[in-house]
């Protein structure tokens, strides 16, 4: 029988910890490619509506956002409480969509214009006409692939 | 030279490695977001031609399926009112008529590839017309319920005839699919509903 001795004298070996670097290189790499930089700070706020069927959208690159919304409250006083509209980082109106779509086309490549997505966030208590005004800008500039966000319902 | 030899390189100390990876990490968590980008995807339809008049529905009654949703956010569809948890099943008779009903859609009879002749109703188009006071949750919810009930039709046949759901078929099988059940949600040319409600 081999005897364990348990001298107080030893002390614990220090742990190496030479690849702890690695390890967390290896975490951030993996969140670097699953995540993606937010879009632009919100300036109307926005519960998106729920849905079940939802699909996701393939391409970030190819994908332009409209945010439909009420100002939040730092912007109250400035552009009051009636649904706003956000395209990029500033306020703006339903017509200027148009310009912003042509112009965000033409930055794109040329074989994947045609696949240019606009995804309306809307706020799930904005009216259809507003909704309405911007599907026809985006039909007038002839960005016909859209898609409504929404977030995956939960329950009934 | 001797001397020089004995000397070794002298280590980095990169126990502050660590840290530095985790700042960065802890960085990224911030400024990134998971959350994928999700929704319903929709087609519009080209714009009109400005001197085109509006243009006149040739299509036959018994093909078209009317949903309408007013401002109190409650649906008429087919001149009924019903509730949105009901507008799946409707939907899917509808578009399938398994029974050819002739209230229901007329079926045509076409060669596919890869299903070989199938029977079902080409020419239905879903048409949704909302009030200017529609909540924007009520819309989607329709919107949602006539992609579910397409989904639905889609993955019956699919598992039928593959033995896969749709999302896992090839894509020659999926094209095949989506000939038998196009889906036709029409958005509406927007009414002018002026003082009247029954655009």
């Amino acid at each position: 029988m081999a005897k364990i001795r348990r001298g107080g004298k030893k002390e614990m070996p220090a742990i190496n910890t030479s690849s702890l670097p690695d390890i967390i290189f290896m975490l951030l790499f993996f969140f670097m490619t699953v995540t993606s930089m937010k879009e632009v700070t919100y300036k109307v706020t926005i519960h998106p509506p729920e849905a079940t069927e939802l699909q996701k959208l393939e391409k970030k690159s190819l994908t332009r956002y409209v945010y439909v919304g009420t100002p939040t409250e730092e912007f109250r006083k400035q552009f009051g409480s009636e649904t706003r509209l956000q395209l990029d980082d500033a306020f703006a109106d339903v017509s200027q969509i148009e310009d912003y779509v042509v112009r965000e086309r033409s930055a794109m490549d040329e074989d994947e214009q045609n696949l240019m997505t606009i995804s309306i966030k809307a706020d799930k208590d904005t009216r259809m006409g507003i909704i309405g005004d911007i599907k026809q800008a985006l039909r007038r500039a002839y960005a016909l692939k859209i898609s409504y966000a929404a977030v995956q319902r939960t329950s009934y | 030279m001797a001397e020089r030899k004995k000397r070794k390189m002298q280590e980095i100390n990169a126990s502050s490695m660590a840290d530095i990876s985790f700042l960065l990490l802890i960085f990224f968590l911030v400024t990134t977001s998971m959350d994928v980008s999700q929704g319903l995807s929709r087609r519009l339809p080209p714009p009109l031609p400005p001197d085109a008049k509006s243009q006149k529905n040739e299509i036959k009654e018994r093909n078209i399926f009317i949903v309408k949703i007013n401002s109190q956010n409650e649906l008429l569809v087919q001149g009924q009112q019903i509730d949105v948890s009901q507008l799946r099943a409707k939907a899917i008779e509808f578009i399938d008529n398994p029974a050819d009903d002739p209230n229901l859609p007329e079926k045509t009879t076409e060669e596919i590839p890869l299903l070989g002749t199938m029977t079902f109703t080409k020419d239905h188009v879903i048409s949704v017309q909302n009030d200017v006071d529609t909540q924007y949750q009520a819309y989607v919810l329709v919107q949602n319920e006539l992609v579910a009930a397409y989904n639905e039709l889609r993955n019956r046949l699919a598992m039928e005839r593959f033995g896969h759901l749709y999302d896992d078929l090839e894509e020659d099988q999926q094209k095949a699919i989506q000939k038998v059940y196009p889906q036709k949600i029409s958005e509406a040319e927007p009414k002018n509903y002026g003082g009247k409600k029954n655009g």
